[in-house]
């Protein structure tokens, strides 16, 4: 479809304006004002203590969430591409309920399940385990949450690879291991690489689900998200802004780790 | 997986018939997503009856809970409407056109996906709060909420409308415009029917995000009643079997929406 000069101008403006308006200005204006409340100021609240208790839980938190998905993910793309068995597409549809699901709902069947007056998580109490308002129910949320990136991301790829190669890798004698190791991993590798970077993301910010199940004890429960929640609302908004500017950093991390895995991958 | 080709007798697939291993790994992983996800989920369920199912009904039809349905869908509704036709335009530009800066803009796409939704409405409330420095104060208002929704779900449509885009077939539209087709013609006979499926795809994970959103909401949604944010009050207030009952029905609509178009999903592959 030849387009006019007027017409693709046109186009390109609305998408330029509508852009500008939603991401590209609002993104300018927090960097403007981490610096306009005094960049060391806001960055000495960020990192008070508080806010350092929140980003060694956030980082705590992300250590376990990630590797546990990552794990669980490659080997349920493997359950689901390449065994056949009753209740696999049933199984393919369930995964994706995380995303589906409304995170404060998320963190609500956490609490019903784990909370300590109810009888499982009474039970885990009883025997000294604190799930919820404490570390275990938040990595437990950012699990669920996150639980289907890495699996989303590698089942495509492991289809697109196909069983050739595997099959003729055991043909000569290879193990599992050793077929999994030398071939199906290195088939799909950036495809498992995008989905840890982008399950690092959702850990790194999950909000909802962590605000229902930590209680949101200051030095305690509080992961990052919670934090900058915390500084606006005591209307500290400096160091909100400073601890926001973090995440939004490790966010552009993030983006600029997606696209050069989503090239890698592609290619 | 068995192909349509002659099958030859191979020694065993690396993974699927030896029975003990693959038995075992798909009970690990059945059993593990079982006790992340559907056990809390059962859970849930369960307790929104813990009163009796009255009790849940009349939870679940509170008019405070119908307000917050209606207030949720019904903005999810616009901003999936919008994220159609803007998601689909964006992705037009970025596939047709040529300009500098355009491969930029095409990376920045994604960030809503990376970014924290607490800093999303950090920085949204920034520019459209009641501090905003262009004078636009749009905080604890529907369009505020919705803007706060734009932004979290600008890259589902897009990203899903691109790739299909790319692949279309211009041989058509030429033979198309040859025959006298005009642009417009082109456009709506050729181009949306075989973007449909994409559009629908996106839109649908559009909708299912904005309904559950929760994180960029909460400082811009003021008295905007929001479901996620009617439950998570409902928490707070120890109102278990309320708070339960609306979750299971947002539940029910998520579900719903995810059946449907699951089917367009998975066929893109996108990430969430």
């Amino acid at each position: 479809m030849a387009q006019s000069r007027k017409g693709r101008w046109g186009l390109r403006s609305v998408v330029l304006i509508y852009l500008s308006a939603l991401l590209i200005v609002p993104i300018g204006m927090i960097v403007y004002q981490t610096f306009e409340a005094g960049f060391v100021d806001s960055f000495k609240a960020a990192f008070s203590e508080q806010g350092i208790a929140a980003l060694k839980l956030t980082l705590l938190t992300v250590a376990i969430a990630v590797p546990a998905n990552t794990i669980f993910g490659v080997l349920a793309a493997i359950v689901i591409v390449r065994q056949k068995w009753h209740g696999r597409a049933l199984f393919n549809t369930l995964i994706d309920i995380p995303f589906a699901i409304s995170p404060v709902v998320i963190g609500l069947s956490l609490l019903l399940l784990y909370g300590p007056l109810e009888p499982v998580g009474g039970f885990f109490l009883d025997n000294g385990i604190r799930i919820i308002f404490s570390t275990p129910g938040i990595v437990l949320a950012c699990i669920f949450v996150s639980l289907p990136f890495v699996v989303r991301e590698v089942v495509p790829v492991l289809q697109e690879v196909g069983d050739d190669q595997e099959q003729a890798a055991t043909t000569l004698g290879a193990n599992w291991w050793q077929t999994f190791r030398r071939i199906t991993l290195p088939g799909i590798r950036w495809g498992v690489t995008y989905g840890v970077v982008i399950s690092t993301a959702r850990v790194l910010g999950e909000f909802g689900a962590v605000y229902v199940v930590s209680g949101r004890i200051s030095g305690q429960t509080e992961t990052l998200p919670l934090f900058v929640r915390k500084q606006f609302e005591v209307l500290d908004s400096g160091g909100g802004y400073a601890a926001a500017m973090v995440l939004a950093f490790v966010a552009l991390l993030t983006l600029f780790a997606m696209n050069l895995a989503n090239r890698r991958k592609d290619a | 997986m068995s192909t349509g080709a002659p099958q030859v007798t191979l020694p065993k697939p690396a993974f699927a018939p030896r029975f003990g291993s693959a038995l075992l790994s798909r009970g690990l992983v059945i059993t593990w997503f079982s006790i992340i996800v559907m056990i809390p989920l059962a859970f849930l369920v369960l307790k929104s009856f813990d009163e009796g199912f009255s009790a849940f009904w009349d939870a679940a039809t509170s008019p405070q809970a119908l307000e917050a349905l209606r207030t949720t869908v019904t903005l999810a509704l616009v901003v999936t409407a919008i994220n159609c036709v803007m998601g689909t335009l964006i992705a037009w530009v970025l596939v047709r056109d040529e300009f500098r800066g355009k491969a930029l803009l095409n990376s920045i796409i994604d960030l809503p996906f990376a970014l924290p939704t607490i800093v999303a409405g950090v920085t949204l409330l920034a520019l459209y709060g009641n501090d905003s420095p262009i004078g636009i104060d749009l905080a604890y208002t529907s369009i505020g909420v919705s803007i706060a929704l734009l932004f979290i779900t600008l890259p589902f449509v897009v990203r899903s409308v691109q790739p299909t885009l790319l692949e279309l077939d211009r041989d058509m539209e030429e033979a198309a415009a040859s025959l006298g087709a005009s642009n417009w013609t082109i456009f709506r006979r050729l181009i949306i029917p075989s973007l449909r499926p994409a559009i629908i795809a996106g839109a649908g994970l559009a909708f299912a995000r904005a309904i559950g959103e929760f994180g960029s909401l909460i400082l811009i949604a003021g008295q905007v009643k929001i479901a996620s944010i009617v439950i998570a009050a409902r928490i707070e207030q120890n109102d278990a079997v309320g708070a339960a009952a609306l979750s299971v029905t947002l539940l029910l609509i998520s579900v719903v929406v995810l059946l449907i178009f699951g089917r367009f999903a998975k066929v893109k592959g996108l990430p969430i």
